[in-house]
Protein backbone atom coordinates (compact mmCIF):
# COMPACT_ATOMS: atom_id res chain seq x y z
CA UNK A 1 0.00 0.00 0.00
CA UNK A 2 1.42 3.51 -0.70
CA UNK A 3 1.46 5.95 1.72
CA UNK A 4 -1.87 8.52 1.39
CA UNK A 5 -0.69 11.80 1.30
CA UNK A 6 -2.55 14.84 1.44
CA UNK A 7 -3.58 16.73 -1.99
CA UNK A 8 -4.11 15.46 -4.95
CA UNK A 9 -2.59 12.80 -6.51
CA UNK A 10 0.13 13.82 -9.02
CA UNK A 11 -1.49 14.05 -12.48
CA UNK A 12 0.14 11.99 -15.54
CA UNK A 13 -2.57 14.06 -18.14
CA UNK A 14 -4.63 16.77 -17.10
CA UNK A 15 -6.53 18.64 -19.75
CA UNK A 16 -8.86 21.25 -18.96
CA UNK A 17 -11.48 22.66 -21.68
CA UNK A 18 -10.25 21.00 -24.77
CA UNK A 19 -11.93 22.11 -27.81
CA UNK A 20 -11.68 21.06 -31.44
CA UNK A 21 -13.13 21.44 -34.53
CA UNK A 22 -12.20 20.37 -38.19
CA UNK A 23 -13.20 22.95 -40.59
CA UNK A 24 -16.78 24.02 -39.79
CA UNK A 25 -16.96 20.56 -37.81
CA UNK A 26 -16.81 20.60 -34.13
CA UNK A 27 -15.13 17.46 -33.48
CA UNK A 28 -14.11 18.17 -29.25
CA UNK A 29 -16.56 20.74 -27.07
CA UNK A 30 -14.99 21.50 -23.59
CA UNK A 31 -13.17 18.24 -22.41
CA UNK A 32 -11.81 17.59 -19.18
CA UNK A 33 -9.27 15.09 -18.60
CA UNK A 34 -7.43 13.90 -15.13
CA UNK A 35 -5.35 10.55 -15.21
CA UNK A 36 -3.69 9.82 -12.07
CA UNK A 37 0.05 8.69 -12.81
CA UNK A 38 0.37 4.77 -12.88
CA UNK A 39 -3.33 4.13 -13.43
CA UNK A 40 -5.15 3.00 -17.06
CA UNK A 41 -7.56 5.45 -17.96
CA UNK A 42 -10.31 4.03 -20.55
CA UNK A 43 -11.98 6.48 -22.53
CA UNK A 44 -15.03 4.44 -24.39
CA UNK A 45 -16.95 5.55 -27.08
CA UNK A 46 -18.45 4.44 -30.86
CA UNK A 47 -17.01 4.96 -34.13
CA UNK A 48 -16.81 8.87 -34.48
CA UNK A 49 -16.81 10.38 -30.74
CA UNK A 50 -13.30 11.62 -31.19
CA UNK A 51 -11.22 9.13 -29.52
CA UNK A 52 -8.81 9.19 -31.93
CA UNK A 53 -8.49 13.13 -32.02
CA UNK A 54 -8.00 13.59 -28.54
CA UNK A 55 -4.85 11.01 -28.50
CA UNK A 56 -3.86 12.31 -31.70
CA UNK A 57 -4.02 15.88 -29.68
CA UNK A 58 -2.59 14.28 -25.62
CA UNK A 59 0.52 12.93 -28.00
CA UNK A 60 1.20 15.79 -29.92
CA UNK A 61 0.39 15.09 -33.46
CA UNK A 62 -2.24 18.38 -33.75
CA UNK A 63 -3.28 21.32 -31.56
CA UNK A 64 -6.15 21.70 -30.07
CA UNK A 65 -8.32 24.73 -30.70
CA UNK A 66 -8.12 25.86 -27.36
CA UNK A 67 -7.67 24.23 -23.72
CA UNK A 68 -4.75 23.60 -21.12
CA UNK A 69 -3.08 20.27 -21.65
CA UNK A 70 -0.52 19.26 -19.46
CA UNK A 71 0.91 15.49 -20.22
CA UNK A 72 3.57 14.00 -17.85
CA UNK A 73 4.18 17.63 -16.38
CA UNK A 74 5.02 19.39 -20.32
CA UNK A 75 2.51 21.91 -21.83
CA UNK A 76 1.45 20.18 -24.83
CA UNK A 77 1.91 23.26 -26.75
CA UNK A 78 4.59 24.89 -25.59
CA UNK A 79 6.80 22.12 -25.15
CA UNK A 80 5.64 19.29 -27.72
CA UNK A 81 9.51 18.04 -27.15
CA UNK A 82 9.27 17.76 -23.57
CA UNK A 83 5.81 15.45 -23.66
CA UNK A 84 6.94 13.81 -26.84
CA UNK A 85 10.25 12.54 -24.63
CA UNK A 86 8.31 11.21 -22.11
CA UNK A 87 5.43 9.29 -24.15
CA UNK A 88 4.87 6.20 -26.38
CA UNK A 89 2.01 5.91 -28.61
CA UNK A 90 0.92 3.33 -30.35
CA UNK A 91 -2.23 4.57 -32.92
CA UNK A 92 -4.94 2.38 -34.45
CA UNK A 93 -3.21 1.84 -37.68
CA UNK A 94 -0.30 0.14 -37.47
CA UNK A 95 3.23 2.28 -37.04
CA UNK A 96 5.65 -0.32 -38.20
CA UNK A 97 7.98 -0.35 -41.42
CA UNK A 98 7.14 -3.46 -43.49
CA UNK A 99 10.27 -3.58 -45.86
CA UNK A 100 12.42 -4.39 -42.78
CA UNK A 101 12.25 -7.00 -40.27
CA UNK A 102 11.00 -6.69 -36.58
CA UNK A 103 14.54 -6.69 -35.41
CA UNK A 104 15.29 -3.75 -37.46
CA UNK A 105 11.92 -2.05 -36.75
CA UNK A 106 12.95 -2.23 -33.01
CA UNK A 107 16.64 -1.05 -33.71
CA UNK A 108 15.18 1.75 -35.57
CA UNK A 109 13.43 2.81 -32.02
CA UNK A 110 17.03 2.12 -30.25
CA UNK A 111 18.82 4.52 -32.29
CA UNK A 112 15.99 7.25 -32.77
CA UNK A 113 16.16 6.83 -28.72
CA UNK A 114 19.77 7.28 -28.63
CA UNK A 115 20.10 4.46 -26.43
CA UNK A 116 23.52 3.37 -27.52
CA UNK A 117 24.62 0.16 -29.30
CA UNK A 118 24.85 -2.23 -26.20
CA UNK A 119 22.10 -0.66 -25.00
CA UNK A 120 20.16 -0.58 -27.83
CA UNK A 121 20.74 -4.35 -28.64
CA UNK A 122 19.82 -5.50 -25.22
CA UNK A 123 16.68 -3.53 -24.93
CA UNK A 124 15.82 -4.95 -28.44
CA UNK A 125 16.64 -8.88 -27.50
CA UNK A 126 14.52 -8.55 -24.15
CA UNK A 127 11.86 -6.80 -26.26
CA UNK A 128 11.29 -9.40 -28.95
CA UNK A 129 11.45 -12.37 -25.79
CA UNK A 130 8.62 -10.66 -24.04
CA UNK A 131 6.32 -10.11 -26.75
CA UNK A 132 6.92 -13.60 -28.25
CA UNK A 133 9.06 -12.64 -31.52
CA UNK A 134 12.01 -13.74 -31.10
CA UNK A 135 11.63 -16.34 -33.98
CA UNK A 136 10.16 -14.23 -36.77
CA UNK A 137 12.85 -11.60 -35.32
CA UNK A 138 14.40 -11.69 -38.71
CA UNK A 139 11.58 -12.15 -40.89
CA UNK A 140 10.46 -9.09 -42.84
CA UNK A 141 7.13 -7.43 -41.21
CA UNK A 142 5.34 -7.73 -44.60
CA UNK A 143 5.34 -11.52 -43.50
CA UNK A 144 3.79 -10.92 -39.82
CA UNK A 145 0.15 -12.11 -38.89
CA UNK A 146 -2.34 -9.05 -37.60
CA UNK A 147 -1.63 -10.20 -34.10
CA UNK A 148 2.03 -9.90 -34.43
CA UNK A 149 2.11 -6.70 -36.33
CA UNK A 150 0.23 -5.45 -32.92
CA UNK A 151 2.95 -6.86 -30.82
CA UNK A 152 5.57 -4.96 -32.87
CA UNK A 153 4.07 -2.01 -32.96
CA UNK A 154 3.41 -1.87 -28.80
CA UNK A 155 6.90 -3.26 -28.19
CA UNK A 156 8.11 -0.75 -30.61
CA UNK A 157 6.61 2.00 -28.50
CA UNK A 158 7.88 0.31 -25.12
CA UNK A 159 11.68 0.97 -27.04
CA UNK A 160 12.17 4.25 -25.09
CA UNK A 161 10.88 2.95 -21.68
CA UNK A 162 7.94 6.24 -21.81
CA UNK A 163 5.95 6.94 -18.66
CA UNK A 164 2.96 7.66 -20.29
CA UNK A 165 1.65 5.91 -22.90
CA UNK A 166 -1.56 5.95 -25.70
CA UNK A 167 -2.95 2.52 -27.10
CA UNK A 168 -5.77 4.38 -29.23
CA UNK A 169 -7.80 0.67 -29.83
CA UNK A 170 -5.51 -1.85 -29.02
CA UNK A 171 -7.28 -4.93 -29.52
CA UNK A 172 -9.51 -3.86 -32.28
CA UNK A 173 -9.25 -6.72 -34.73
CA UNK A 174 -7.38 -9.11 -32.84
CA UNK A 175 -8.47 -12.72 -32.03
CA UNK A 176 -9.49 -13.42 -28.49
CA UNK A 177 -6.14 -15.11 -27.64
CA UNK A 178 -4.60 -12.33 -29.21
CA UNK A 179 -6.78 -9.63 -26.89
CA UNK A 180 -5.88 -11.46 -24.08
CA UNK A 181 -2.08 -11.26 -24.79
CA UNK A 182 -2.39 -7.51 -25.31
CA UNK A 183 -4.48 -6.91 -21.98
CA UNK A 184 -1.59 -9.04 -19.99
CA UNK A 185 0.94 -6.68 -21.28
CA UNK A 186 -1.35 -3.83 -20.68
CA UNK A 187 -1.33 -4.99 -16.88
CA UNK A 188 2.21 -5.42 -17.15
CA UNK A 189 2.50 -2.45 -17.78
CA UNK A 190 0.86 -1.09 -15.14
CA UNK A 191 2.53 -3.10 -12.62
CA UNK A 192 5.97 -1.15 -13.77
CA UNK A 193 4.28 2.19 -12.82
CA UNK A 194 3.62 3.46 -16.36
CA UNK A 195 0.36 5.48 -16.97
CA UNK A 196 -1.43 3.79 -19.76
CA UNK A 197 -4.44 6.40 -21.82
CA UNK A 198 -6.41 3.72 -23.86
CA UNK A 199 -9.33 4.14 -25.76
CA UNK A 200 -11.94 1.42 -26.83
CA UNK A 201 -15.46 0.90 -27.68
CA UNK A 202 -15.41 -2.34 -25.90
CA UNK A 203 -17.26 -1.60 -22.09
CA UNK A 204 -15.91 -5.53 -21.23
CA UNK A 205 -12.11 -4.40 -21.75
CA UNK A 206 -12.68 -0.95 -20.29
CA UNK A 207 -13.95 -2.37 -17.55
CA UNK A 208 -11.12 -5.15 -17.17
CA UNK A 209 -8.20 -2.69 -17.76
CA UNK A 210 -9.27 0.56 -16.30
CA UNK A 211 -8.80 2.28 -13.27
CA UNK A 212 -10.70 5.03 -14.57
CA UNK A 213 -13.40 5.26 -17.84
CA UNK A 214 -14.85 8.34 -19.45
CA UNK A 215 -17.57 7.80 -22.22
CA UNK A 216 -17.27 9.86 -24.76
CA UNK A 217 -19.94 10.88 -26.76
CA UNK A 218 -20.15 13.11 -30.00
CA UNK A 219 -16.89 14.74 -28.81
CA UNK A 220 -18.23 15.45 -25.45
CA UNK A 221 -17.62 13.58 -22.10
CA UNK A 222 -20.76 12.62 -20.55
CA UNK A 223 -19.89 9.80 -18.04
CA UNK A 224 -16.89 9.84 -15.79
CA UNK A 225 -16.24 7.47 -13.04
CA UNK A 226 -14.50 3.82 -11.89
CA UNK A 227 -16.07 0.64 -13.73
CA UNK A 228 -18.57 0.24 -10.64
CA UNK A 229 -19.18 3.87 -10.88
CA UNK A 230 -20.70 3.85 -14.35
CA UNK A 231 -21.99 0.36 -14.28
CA UNK A 232 -23.98 1.48 -11.60
CA UNK A 233 -25.91 4.55 -13.98
CA UNK A 234 -26.85 1.01 -16.10
CA UNK A 235 -29.98 -0.69 -15.71
CA UNK A 236 -28.19 -3.99 -15.55
CA UNK A 237 -29.08 -6.53 -18.15
CA UNK A 238 -32.14 -7.75 -20.11
CA UNK A 239 -33.79 -10.97 -21.39
CA UNK A 240 -34.90 -11.32 -24.27
CA UNK A 241 -37.58 -13.31 -25.35
CA UNK A 242 -38.56 -14.41 -29.24
CA UNK A 243 -41.71 -15.37 -30.00
CA UNK A 244 -42.62 -17.11 -33.78
CA UNK A 245 -46.25 -16.37 -33.32
CA UNK A 246 -48.08 -12.80 -32.42
CA UNK A 247 -50.68 -14.59 -29.94
CA UNK A 248 -48.01 -15.95 -28.26
CA UNK A 249 -46.16 -12.76 -27.86
CA UNK A 250 -49.39 -10.60 -26.48
CA UNK A 251 -50.42 -13.48 -23.76
CA UNK A 252 -46.71 -13.47 -22.61
CA UNK A 253 -46.53 -9.48 -22.46
CA UNK A 254 -49.77 -9.84 -20.20
CA UNK A 255 -47.69 -12.32 -17.94
CA UNK A 256 -45.19 -9.96 -17.95
CA UNK A 257 -45.92 -6.53 -16.86
CA UNK A 258 -42.42 -4.61 -16.69
CA UNK A 259 -41.49 -6.38 -20.70
CA UNK A 260 -41.71 -3.77 -23.47
CA UNK A 261 -43.05 -5.26 -26.93
CA UNK A 262 -41.33 -5.35 -30.07
CA UNK A 263 -44.19 -6.13 -32.97
CA UNK A 264 -42.09 -6.60 -35.33
CA UNK A 265 -39.74 -8.88 -34.10
CA UNK A 266 -42.39 -10.49 -32.23
CA UNK A 267 -39.38 -9.96 -29.03
CA UNK A 268 -40.54 -9.15 -25.69
CA UNK A 269 -37.61 -6.77 -23.68
CA UNK A 270 -37.18 -7.06 -19.73
CA UNK A 271 -34.89 -5.71 -17.24
CA UNK A 272 -32.99 -8.37 -15.46
CA UNK A 273 -30.57 -8.04 -12.83
CA UNK A 274 -28.45 -11.09 -13.40
CA UNK A 275 -29.87 -13.26 -10.18
CA UNK A 276 -31.54 -16.94 -10.72
CA UNK A 277 -34.81 -15.27 -8.81
CA UNK A 278 -35.45 -13.34 -11.22
CA UNK A 279 -34.76 -15.72 -14.46
CA UNK A 280 -37.02 -18.29 -12.13
CA UNK A 281 -39.81 -15.57 -11.62
CA UNK A 282 -39.86 -15.07 -15.30
CA UNK A 283 -39.89 -18.67 -16.06
CA UNK A 284 -42.94 -18.79 -13.23
CA UNK A 285 -45.37 -16.79 -14.94
CA UNK A 286 -44.61 -18.04 -18.45
CA UNK A 287 -45.31 -20.73 -17.21
CA UNK A 288 -48.25 -20.20 -15.34
CA UNK A 289 -49.87 -18.63 -18.50
CA UNK A 290 -49.19 -21.06 -20.28
CA UNK A 291 -46.93 -19.70 -23.01
CA UNK A 292 -44.49 -21.80 -24.57
CA UNK A 293 -42.55 -21.86 -27.66
CA UNK A 294 -40.10 -18.61 -26.72
CA UNK A 295 -36.55 -18.61 -27.29
CA UNK A 296 -34.87 -16.73 -24.09
CA UNK A 297 -31.36 -15.07 -24.13
CA UNK A 298 -29.75 -13.12 -21.80
CA UNK A 299 -27.85 -9.83 -22.27
CA UNK A 300 -25.25 -8.69 -19.77
CA UNK A 301 -24.51 -4.65 -20.01
CA UNK A 302 -22.54 -3.83 -22.79
CA UNK A 303 -21.43 -0.38 -24.51
CA UNK A 304 -24.86 0.76 -26.13
CA UNK A 305 -26.24 0.14 -22.46
CA UNK A 306 -23.77 2.47 -21.05
CA UNK A 307 -24.75 4.94 -23.64
CA UNK A 308 -28.41 4.38 -23.32
CA UNK A 309 -28.22 5.33 -19.91
CA UNK A 310 -25.79 8.42 -19.65
CA UNK A 311 -26.74 10.03 -23.04
CA UNK A 312 -30.62 9.09 -23.40
CA UNK A 313 -30.35 8.11 -27.35
CA UNK A 314 -28.44 4.41 -28.36
CA UNK A 315 -24.67 4.67 -30.11
CA UNK A 316 -24.75 6.22 -33.52
CA UNK A 317 -22.19 6.21 -35.58
CA UNK A 318 -21.22 9.68 -36.46
CA UNK A 319 -19.16 10.12 -39.83
CA UNK A 320 -16.36 7.85 -39.48
CA UNK A 321 -12.65 9.46 -38.18
CA UNK A 322 -10.61 9.49 -41.61
CA UNK B 1 24.84 15.82 -26.92
CA UNK B 2 23.38 19.06 -28.59
CA UNK B 3 20.80 19.88 -30.98
CA UNK B 4 23.54 19.76 -33.92
CA UNK B 5 24.96 16.03 -33.00
CA UNK B 6 21.40 14.62 -32.51
CA UNK B 7 20.21 16.14 -35.63
CA UNK B 8 23.02 14.70 -37.47
CA UNK B 9 22.82 11.38 -35.44
CA UNK B 10 19.19 10.99 -36.36
CA UNK B 11 19.61 12.09 -39.96
CA UNK B 12 21.83 9.17 -39.89
CA UNK B 13 19.17 6.20 -38.52
CA UNK B 14 17.06 7.78 -40.87
CA UNK B 15 19.63 7.60 -43.80
CA UNK B 16 20.41 3.78 -43.01
CA UNK B 17 16.94 3.07 -42.79
CA UNK B 18 16.13 4.15 -46.36
CA UNK B 19 19.24 3.05 -47.88
CA UNK B 20 17.96 -1.00 -46.13
CA UNK B 21 14.35 -0.08 -47.82
CA UNK B 22 16.14 0.67 -50.89
CA UNK B 23 18.06 -2.25 -50.95
CA UNK B 24 14.75 -4.60 -50.29
CA UNK B 25 12.95 -2.75 -53.24
CA UNK B 26 15.21 -2.86 -55.90
CA UNK B 27 12.88 -3.33 -58.62
CA UNK B 28 12.27 0.35 -58.27
CA UNK B 29 15.51 1.26 -58.96
CA UNK B 30 16.09 -0.83 -61.36
CA UNK B 31 13.52 0.56 -63.45
CA UNK B 32 14.34 3.84 -63.03
CA UNK B 33 17.70 3.36 -63.86
CA UNK B 34 17.05 1.05 -67.30
CA UNK B 35 15.11 4.26 -68.62
CA UNK B 36 17.87 6.53 -69.43
CA UNK B 37 19.93 3.26 -70.77
CA UNK B 38 16.67 2.13 -73.30
CA UNK B 39 16.59 6.03 -74.34
CA UNK B 40 20.49 6.07 -74.67
CA UNK B 41 20.52 3.09 -77.15
CA UNK B 42 17.41 3.74 -79.10
CA UNK B 43 18.99 7.53 -79.79
CA UNK B 44 22.32 6.19 -80.16
CA UNK B 45 21.85 3.20 -82.57
CA UNK B 46 18.72 4.04 -84.15
CA UNK B 47 18.63 8.09 -84.62
CA UNK B 48 22.50 8.60 -83.78
CA UNK B 49 23.57 8.16 -87.22
CA UNK B 50 21.59 10.50 -88.94
CA UNK B 51 21.35 13.15 -86.57
CA UNK B 52 25.01 13.41 -86.26
CA UNK B 53 25.28 14.28 -90.05
CA UNK B 54 22.95 17.33 -88.90
CA UNK B 55 24.57 18.14 -85.78
CA UNK B 56 27.73 19.27 -87.87
CA UNK B 57 29.40 22.33 -85.50
CA UNK B 58 27.67 21.45 -82.35
CA UNK B 59 29.65 18.46 -82.22
CA UNK B 60 32.78 18.29 -80.43
CA UNK B 61 35.56 18.82 -82.06
CA UNK B 62 37.29 15.31 -84.07
CA UNK B 63 33.48 13.75 -83.22
CA UNK B 64 31.56 12.36 -85.99
CA UNK B 65 28.90 10.01 -86.98
CA UNK B 66 27.14 7.66 -84.22
CA UNK B 67 30.06 7.81 -82.22
CA UNK B 68 30.05 11.61 -82.21
CA UNK B 69 26.25 11.59 -81.59
CA UNK B 70 26.71 9.14 -78.52
CA UNK B 71 29.28 11.63 -77.40
CA UNK B 72 26.57 14.40 -77.50
CA UNK B 73 23.85 13.17 -76.16
CA UNK B 74 25.57 10.99 -73.42
CA UNK B 75 25.76 13.98 -70.65
CA UNK B 76 21.83 14.64 -71.48
CA UNK B 77 21.21 11.32 -70.45
CA UNK B 78 23.15 11.16 -67.15
CA UNK B 79 21.00 14.34 -66.44
CA UNK B 80 17.71 12.07 -67.57
CA UNK B 81 19.07 9.30 -65.42
CA UNK B 82 18.56 11.82 -62.38
CA UNK B 83 15.10 12.97 -63.28
CA UNK B 84 14.28 9.16 -63.50
CA UNK B 85 16.17 8.58 -60.22
CA UNK B 86 13.99 11.11 -58.82
CA UNK B 87 10.81 9.57 -59.13
CA UNK B 88 11.63 6.93 -57.05
CA UNK B 89 12.10 10.02 -54.19
CA UNK B 90 8.84 11.04 -54.80
CA UNK B 91 7.31 7.30 -54.24
CA UNK B 92 9.49 6.64 -51.13
CA UNK B 93 8.54 9.79 -49.64
CA UNK B 94 4.65 9.34 -50.10
CA UNK B 95 5.19 5.42 -49.77
CA UNK B 96 6.02 6.89 -46.08
CA UNK B 97 3.78 9.99 -45.25
CA UNK B 98 0.66 7.83 -46.10
CA UNK B 99 1.97 4.81 -43.83
CA UNK B 100 1.09 5.10 -40.12
CA UNK B 101 5.47 5.15 -39.54
CA UNK B 102 5.33 8.88 -39.68
CA UNK B 103 2.83 9.60 -37.12
CA UNK B 104 5.28 6.95 -34.42
CA UNK B 105 8.57 9.52 -35.38
CA UNK B 106 6.04 12.57 -35.08
CA UNK B 107 5.22 11.85 -31.26
CA UNK B 108 9.23 11.28 -30.85
CA UNK B 109 11.17 13.74 -29.28
CA UNK B 110 13.95 13.26 -32.67
CA UNK B 111 15.57 16.07 -34.43
CA UNK B 112 12.75 17.48 -37.04
CA UNK B 113 14.96 17.82 -39.93
CA UNK B 114 15.86 14.15 -39.94
CA UNK B 115 13.15 12.36 -41.53
CA UNK B 116 13.48 14.68 -44.83
CA UNK B 117 17.05 14.81 -44.79
CA UNK B 118 17.05 10.73 -44.39
CA UNK B 119 15.08 10.59 -47.62
CA UNK B 120 17.26 13.39 -49.27
CA UNK B 121 20.80 11.59 -48.51
CA UNK B 122 19.34 8.43 -49.59
CA UNK B 123 18.18 9.57 -52.95
CA UNK B 124 21.79 11.32 -53.25
CA UNK B 125 23.07 8.04 -52.81
CA UNK B 126 20.49 5.92 -55.07
CA UNK B 127 21.04 8.89 -58.03
CA UNK B 128 24.56 8.64 -57.96
CA UNK B 129 24.89 5.06 -57.96
CA UNK B 130 22.31 5.27 -61.03
CA UNK B 131 24.70 7.51 -62.85
CA UNK B 132 27.64 5.35 -61.92
CA UNK B 133 25.74 2.80 -63.86
CA UNK B 134 24.74 4.74 -66.98
CA UNK B 135 28.00 6.53 -66.99
CA UNK B 136 29.50 3.17 -67.04
CA UNK B 137 27.10 2.02 -70.09
CA UNK B 138 27.86 4.93 -72.07
CA UNK B 139 31.90 4.55 -71.62
CA UNK B 140 31.16 0.68 -72.55
CA UNK B 141 29.28 1.77 -75.83
CA UNK B 142 32.09 4.78 -76.69
CA UNK B 143 31.21 7.56 -74.30
CA UNK B 144 34.91 8.84 -74.42
CA UNK B 145 34.77 12.25 -71.97
CA UNK B 146 38.24 14.28 -72.20
CA UNK B 147 38.17 16.16 -68.90
CA UNK B 148 40.95 16.34 -66.64
CA UNK B 149 40.69 15.84 -63.06
CA UNK B 150 39.08 19.19 -61.88
CA UNK B 151 36.95 19.18 -65.22
CA UNK B 152 35.80 15.88 -63.63
CA UNK B 153 35.42 17.54 -59.92
CA UNK B 154 33.59 20.28 -61.53
CA UNK B 155 31.00 18.00 -63.51
CA UNK B 156 30.43 16.13 -60.28
CA UNK B 157 29.83 19.04 -58.45
CA UNK B 158 27.28 20.27 -61.15
CA UNK B 159 25.48 17.06 -60.72
CA UNK B 160 25.53 17.17 -57.48
CA UNK B 161 23.80 20.68 -57.00
CA UNK B 162 21.49 19.39 -60.20
CA UNK B 163 20.81 16.28 -57.95
CA UNK B 164 19.75 17.98 -54.77
CA UNK B 165 17.57 20.26 -56.45
CA UNK B 166 15.36 17.49 -58.01
CA UNK B 167 15.43 15.39 -55.29
CA UNK B 168 14.32 18.53 -53.08
CA UNK B 169 11.43 18.76 -55.71
CA UNK B 170 10.54 15.32 -56.03
CA UNK B 171 10.36 15.46 -51.91
CA UNK B 172 7.99 18.18 -52.00
CA UNK B 173 6.03 16.45 -54.82
CA UNK B 174 5.63 12.94 -52.98
CA UNK B 175 4.58 15.42 -49.88
CA UNK B 176 1.95 17.21 -51.76
CA UNK B 177 0.84 14.00 -53.16
CA UNK B 178 -2.36 12.49 -51.11
CA UNK B 179 -1.38 9.30 -52.85
CA UNK B 180 1.51 6.94 -53.74
CA UNK B 181 0.11 6.85 -57.20
CA UNK B 182 0.02 10.42 -57.50
CA UNK B 183 3.48 10.32 -56.06
CA UNK B 184 4.30 8.44 -59.01
CA UNK B 185 3.02 10.19 -61.65
CA UNK B 186 3.85 13.98 -60.57
CA UNK B 187 7.54 14.07 -61.41
CA UNK B 188 7.04 12.43 -64.96
CA UNK B 189 7.33 15.56 -66.32
CA UNK B 190 10.85 16.36 -64.90
CA UNK B 191 11.72 13.36 -67.39
CA UNK B 192 10.44 14.28 -70.11
CA UNK B 193 12.39 18.32 -70.10
CA UNK B 194 15.12 16.99 -71.40
CA UNK B 195 13.91 16.08 -74.73
CA UNK B 196 12.70 19.96 -74.78
CA UNK B 197 16.68 20.74 -74.03
CA UNK B 198 19.57 20.92 -75.75
CA UNK B 199 20.36 16.99 -74.27
CA UNK B 200 19.23 15.51 -77.61
CA UNK B 201 19.16 18.12 -80.29
CA UNK B 202 20.52 22.08 -80.50
CA UNK B 203 17.66 24.73 -79.02
CA UNK B 204 18.83 26.30 -82.41
CA UNK B 205 16.94 24.25 -85.15
CA UNK B 206 13.92 23.79 -82.90
CA UNK B 207 10.61 25.78 -83.96
CA UNK B 208 10.16 29.29 -82.14
CA UNK B 209 8.16 29.16 -79.31
CA UNK B 210 10.04 25.38 -78.18
CA UNK B 211 12.72 27.35 -78.95
CA UNK B 212 12.60 29.84 -76.49
CA UNK B 213 11.35 27.37 -74.08
CA UNK B 214 13.93 25.19 -74.69
CA UNK B 215 16.87 27.96 -74.24
CA UNK B 216 15.52 29.28 -70.96
CA UNK B 217 14.14 25.84 -69.17
CA UNK B 218 16.93 24.78 -66.70
CA UNK B 219 17.71 21.41 -68.10
CA UNK B 220 19.68 23.14 -71.17
CA UNK B 221 22.32 25.16 -68.95
CA UNK B 222 22.89 22.25 -67.06
CA UNK B 223 23.19 19.44 -70.31
CA UNK B 224 25.55 22.62 -71.74
CA UNK B 225 27.81 23.18 -68.65
CA UNK B 226 28.12 19.35 -68.40
CA UNK B 227 29.16 18.57 -71.56
CA UNK B 228 31.64 21.67 -71.59
CA UNK B 229 32.94 19.72 -68.31
CA UNK B 230 33.12 16.17 -70.23
CA UNK B 231 33.53 17.30 -74.52
CA UNK B 232 35.25 20.21 -74.26
CA UNK B 233 32.01 21.97 -75.95
CA UNK B 234 31.91 25.47 -74.81
CA UNK B 235 30.06 26.66 -71.83
CA UNK B 236 30.40 30.58 -72.01
CA UNK B 237 27.51 31.56 -69.36
CA UNK B 238 25.97 28.27 -68.73
CA UNK B 239 27.73 27.14 -65.57
CA UNK B 240 26.21 30.45 -64.08
CA UNK B 241 22.87 29.87 -65.61
CA UNK B 242 23.07 25.62 -64.44
CA UNK B 243 23.91 27.02 -60.87
CA UNK B 244 21.59 29.80 -60.28
CA UNK B 245 18.87 27.48 -61.39
CA UNK B 246 20.04 24.79 -59.58
CA UNK B 247 20.22 26.70 -56.33
CA UNK B 248 16.84 28.10 -57.47
CA UNK B 249 14.74 24.89 -57.55
CA UNK B 250 16.85 23.60 -54.64
CA UNK B 251 15.32 26.77 -52.21
CA UNK B 252 12.28 27.09 -53.66
CA UNK B 253 11.78 23.15 -53.11
CA UNK B 254 13.30 23.11 -50.27
CA UNK B 255 10.94 25.73 -48.34
CA UNK B 256 8.36 24.49 -50.24
CA UNK B 257 8.96 20.96 -48.70
CA UNK B 258 9.43 21.75 -45.06
CA UNK B 259 6.25 23.63 -45.20
CA UNK B 260 4.18 20.79 -46.25
CA UNK B 261 6.41 18.54 -44.03
CA UNK B 262 5.26 20.92 -41.16
CA UNK B 263 1.27 21.58 -42.40
CA UNK B 264 0.82 17.47 -43.44
CA UNK B 265 -1.32 15.86 -40.85
CA UNK B 266 -2.01 19.34 -39.37
CA UNK B 267 -5.42 17.81 -38.95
Amino acid sequence: MEPHVSGPAPLAIAAAGVNKSFGRTSVLHNVDLAVGEGTIFGLLGPNGAGKTTIVRILSTLIAADSGDIQVAGCNVARDPDGVRAAIGVTGQFSAVDDLLTGEENLRLMADLHHLGRAAGRLRVTQLLDEFELAEAARKPVSAYSGGMRRRLDLAMTLVGSPRVIFLDEPTTGLDPRGRHTMWAAIRQLRAGGVTIFLTTQYLEEADQLADRIAVLDRGRIVAEGTPDDLKRQVPGGRIHLRFVEPELLHAAGRALETAVHDEEDLLLVLPYDGTVAALRHVLDRLDDAGVEGAQLSVHTPDLDDVFFAVTGHPTTEATPAP
Amino acid sequence: MSTLTYTVADSTTMLRRNLRRLARYPSMTLLLVGMPIVFMLLFVYVFGGQLSAGLGRALAAGHAGRAGYLNYVAPGILLMTTAAAVQGTAIVVAMDMTGGIIDRFRTMAIARASVLTGHVLASVIQTFISLAVVLGVAIALGFRPTANLAHWLAAIGVLLLFTLALIWLATALGLAAKSVETASNTPMFLTLLPFLSSAFVPTATMPAGLRQFATYQPFTPVTETLRGLLTGTPIATNLIEAIAWSLGIAIASFLWATHLYDRRHAR
